[in-house]
């Protein structure tokens, strides 16, 4: 009995609940709010579009939506909301369904002003909290950081107890320490709380609001955020290094890219090729061509272009650089310097040609799709197109040294270097060796010029820009060893992107182009120079 | 011929040719120019005079180049550098001279200055007002440069293509510098719209005439300066390291003090000729600076021939008329081709030049005859170098 009885009291008491939840419901925020667009008060809207943004009723968005398009209606005879449809029809704003009665004769739409607009951005950031993609929450969410807006906090917070996905729980935490880190009346603790979800966050934009903290904060408080300013700071600077690091990395690996050619030309014959640049530059070109083909022919081929540019720019660059070396180079052995002003001729003379035959403009020249675009590290942004030069850049160099160290090619080659008569005295054809070196090398240059059309501008003059630099490099590493080469490149290009935000990108060219007619002085045959007798003439 | 009176070594057959030519011609171009009326067929236009004017400057620069090439093997590809920087100590002098006439009428400042906003004149601008103490800094900038960069160079060793690499480096640093506009040399416009040279105006005939007179003058001053050079004792030891470097160290020569020494009067001549260009075309710009422009000039030597003093000066001649002929007609776009021609072709099947290859000619005649005459043992001419250094 007293089991039924008490059963009794517990169903009553819960229909009671019930009762109450559905009277709770019948009058929440959502419907509260809406009373009050019915006043013409722009203080009013404003607080409304703040109350119904955080109800978390489904009607909310839309109803927003319409008063930021001025379809949102309202009468202040019946104290109802309308939203108008893009087809003149109206739908009760409280339940959402379409209203079917005579319109009310005094129905005028929900004024809007510029301080009302702000408060609807941030009420849309509100709404997009709670957004079905989780893409869309994380970007609102870092809209709210930005904008610290006190009116959003309870929407944050309500988003923050509905998240599911980590990554946007965090910067819903993030967002809702910096509004609590902002708005004046926080207490000492939560704000101590906030600077630590803030130093946590550690970048360029934490700082900003960690400094920009008001001075008179409690003596605790205040120290929490000095230190956290410090540890910001020492994270930034760190962050900032890494980048210039992959900077340098980017630029140094193409640096070597485009000298590791020339190194080799250099170490077997001591020739200086002045024409290597355009080596480059036909390679380049040669990407130009074929994605042209492509994209007239089999444009669902494009994203393989490279593919194809690959092996045809290193035949190109390789067959005219031996086609140089037999009808120029050869005949100038023995005098470098002779040498050096021929390949200046045989440079102009094909920069001329290009210019005559593809014109004097830049060419268009795409990024396949899987070479477009960047990701985010850490703190910094890392584009494909530099990323995948780095990797190819390593494994060119890879395959070259193992072709040197491995093949009967790279052992004759290593033994011209070394002592050109003593090879030739073993039955090294040595003539033979010199031309396909020299092929190789253009070779080379010719696949750097693929990679250069990526990230620079195809045009007659693309290998000008860089000799002077593939130069240094040889000089800085020295020749007959492609480590030196490896060294030299990225030394000079991390050297580079380290002066940079001192000195300025021309100075900081000049300060290292300083450094080494400086260095050439301590060690005039470069870092890891060849030793032994048949070096000094 | 090792005994002959200094004068008769300093002044052989080509080089009294040389002089006589130069001298003709620097008197009867401003006689044609200023004495003949317009409609003469005799008239030499004013175009022509400053185009000579210009010739002449570049003749200069290739005898400065060819000494240092021709004599001790050092190929710089950054002579241009010393040229501009010769230059710019000119069209310092003259901005200065500019005065109030400038477009926004400072007294004081150049137009670029004012543009810039800067208040006062940077500290190494101070002097240029004074003729004297610009033409000081056209020998001292260039050769102060040379100096320090050949000292470290030549002590440490760094020959053959090292050095014209890091040279080549030197001039691109320059050119890089002086496009910026807070290096206080007019960035990218360079100076120019220059006034008057000592008062006169330098757009009028007669100081065009005068520049070229000049310029002549200048040349055949270097010309006989390089002849004294080669044909001394000096001269020998230069010859000595240009074709056995090691060996004239090993016989107790300081290669590095010979070859510094001749580097910075090469380095001083092309700052003359920089200096007296300026004037002539009226603009000095950072472009002068290129390697490219360098590496021209290293061609006109190349192609008069190299270790004859008077061929540099006929190639530089000689290329530069072609390029004006070639640049201003229909052929226009091929003019880089056969620039790049004539490197190929000057390297591969004249190396010695036109000059070396008619002193070849001559010499060969003149065995012939010599065999013809007593059938006996020829006596070898000496000849032009047959290779480089190395």
């Amino acid at each position: 009995m007293v089991k039924f009885h008490d059963r009794i009291v517990a169903l009553v008491f819960a229909i009671g609940l019930l009762v109450v939840a559905a009277g709770l419901a019948h009058a929440g925020p959502y419907e509260d709010a809406l009373e009050k667009f019915t006043t013409d008060e722009f203080a009013d809207t404003a607080e409304a579009v703040t109350e119904v943004a955080t109800s978390g009723s489904p009607l909310a968005a839309p109803l927003i939506a319409a008063l930021q398009d001025g379809r949102l209606q309202f009468s202040a005879k019946d104290k109802k909301v309308f939203i108008k449809t893009a087809d003149d029809k109206l739908i009760d704003a409280e339940t959402g369904k379409p209203f079917d009665g005579t319109p009310p004769d005094d129905l005028d739409t929900v004024r809007v002003n510029n301080r009302l607009r702000g408060v609807i951005e941030a009420a849309n950031g509100a709404l997009t909290l709670m957004a079905p993609d989780a893409g869309k929450r994380y970007e609102s969410a870092q809209s709210v950081f930005k904008s610290r807006d006190a009116a959003v906090l309870p929407a944050v917070e309500k988003a923050l107890e509905a998240e599911k996905v980590a990554r946007v729980k965090k910067i819903l935490n993030e967002a809702r320490a910096a509004i609590l880190l902002a708005a004046d009346d926080t207490s000492a603790p939560d704000r101590i709380a906030a600077i630590e979800v803030i130093r946590a966050r550690g970048d360029q934009d934490s700082l900003a609001l960690l400094q920009s903290l008001p001075a008179d904060l409690p003596a605790d408080v205040r120290a929490t955020a000095n230190g956290a300013i410090k540890t910001v700071e020492r994270n930034l600077a760190l962050w900032n290094t890494v980048q210039n690091l992959w900077y340098g990395l980017s630029l140094g690996s193409v640096l070597l890219l485009a000298a590791i050619g020339l190194a080799i030309t250099f170490g077997v014959m001591g020739v200086i090729n002045m024409a290597h640049g355009e080596m480059v530059m036909l390679g380049a070109y040669t990407t130009y061509v074929v994605q042209d083909v492509i994209r007239t022919s089999y444009p669902g081929l494009f994203d393989y272009s490279l593919a194809f540019a690959l092996p045809l720019a290193f035949l190109v660059a390789a067959i005219v650089g031996i086609i140089i070396e037999r009808t120029v180079i050869r005949f100038l052995y023995g005098r470098p310097l002779e040498t050096l002003l021929a390949t200046w001729g045989i440079s102009l003379v094909l920069m001329q040609a290009v210019r005559a035959v593809f014109g004097p403009t830049n060419k268009e020249v795409g990024n396949p799709s899987w070479m477009s675009g960047a990701f985010d590290l850490g703190g910094i942004l890392i584009t494909y197109n530099r990323m995948w030069i780095i990797v190819f850049t390593g494994i060119v160099f890879v395959a070259l040294l193992a072709m040197l160290r491995f093949t009967r090619l790279g052992l004759e080659m290593r033994a011209v270097t070394q002592n050109r008569q003593m090879a030739a005295a073993v039955g090294i054809r040595t003539a033979r060796i010199d031309a396909l070196t020299f092929g190789l090398g253009s070779g080379i240059a010719g696949i750097a010029g693929v990679a250069l059309s990526q990230i620079d501008n195809v045009s007659p003059n693309l290998g000008q820009g860089y000799i002077i630099d593939s130069f240094m490099v040889v000089v800085f590493g020295g020749v007959g060893n492609l480590w030196g080469t490896l060294v030299g490149a990225l030394t000079l290009g991390i050297a580079n992107k380290f002066l940079e935000p001192f000195a300025g990108a021309v100075l900081a060219k000049i300060a290292i182009l300083v450094f080494i007619i400086l260095f050439i002085q301590k060690r005039p045959r470069g870092m890891f120079a060849l030793k032994g007798r048949a070096i000094e003439a | 011929m090792m005994s002959a009176h200094p004068l008769i070594r300093l002044l052989d057959r080509g080089s009294t040719l040389f002089l006589v030519l130069l001298g003709a011609f620097a008197i009867a171009i401003p006689v044609l120019n200023l004495l003949m009326p317009a409609g003469s067929a005799l008239h030499v236009s004013t175009y022509f005079v400053a185009l000579f004017g210009k010739y002449v400057c570049y003749g200069l620069l290739a005898l400065s180049i060819d000494l240092i090439w021709g004599y001790v093997g050092i190929l710089s590809l950054g002579h241009g550098a010393f040229f501009a920087l010769g230059g710019y100590a000119m069209g310092m002098y003259l901005m200065r001279q500019i005065g109030d006439r400038g477009v926004y009428a400072n007294p004081i400042l150049p137009d670029f200055m004012v543009f810039l906003n800067w208040s006062e004149l940077p500290i190494f601008w101070y002097g240029f007002n004074n003729f004297a103490y610009a033409m000081l800094m056209v020998l001292l900038v260039p050769g102060l440069l040379a100096f320090v960069f050949g000292w470290f160079a030549f002590r440490s060793r760094v020959t053959g293509v090292y050095l014209s690499i890091i040279t080549q480096a030197m001039t691109y640093a320059l050119l890089l510098g002086f496009f910026r506009n807070n290096f206080g040399f007019g960035g990218n416009n360079g100076l120019t719209d220059f006034k008057d040279i000592l008062g006169f105006n330098v757009q009028a005939d007669g100081t065009r005439n005068a520049l070229l007179v000049i310029s002549c003058l200048m040349l055949a001053l270097c010309f006989l300066v390089c002849r004294a050079i080669v044909t001394s004792k000096f001269g020998k030891v230069l010859i000595g390291i240009r074709d056995a470097e090691s060996r004239t160290r090993f016989l107790g020569y300081r290669v590095e003090a010979y070859k510094l020494f001749v580097f910075t009067v090469s380095a001083c001549m092309a700052g003359i000729a920089g200096a007296l260009y300026v004037p002539q075309v009226g603009i000095i710009n950072p472009g002068e600076f290129a390697p490219a422009n360098s590496i021209e000039a290293v061609i006109w030597v190349a192609v008069g021939g190299r270790g004859t003093l008077t061929g540099a000066v006929l190639g530089a001649f000689v290329v530069n008329y072609a390029k004006t002929f070639f640049t201003s007609g229909f052929l226009a776009p091929y003019w880089l081709f056969m620039l790049g021609g004539l490197f190929i072709g000057t390297t591969l099947f004249m190396p010695r030049g036109i000059i070396g290859t008619y002193n070849n000619w001559r010499a060969n005649q003149a065995d012939k005859k010599d065999a013809a005459r007593d059938n006996a043992k020829n006596d070898a001419f000496p000849s032009a170098p047959p290779h480089a250094a190395e």
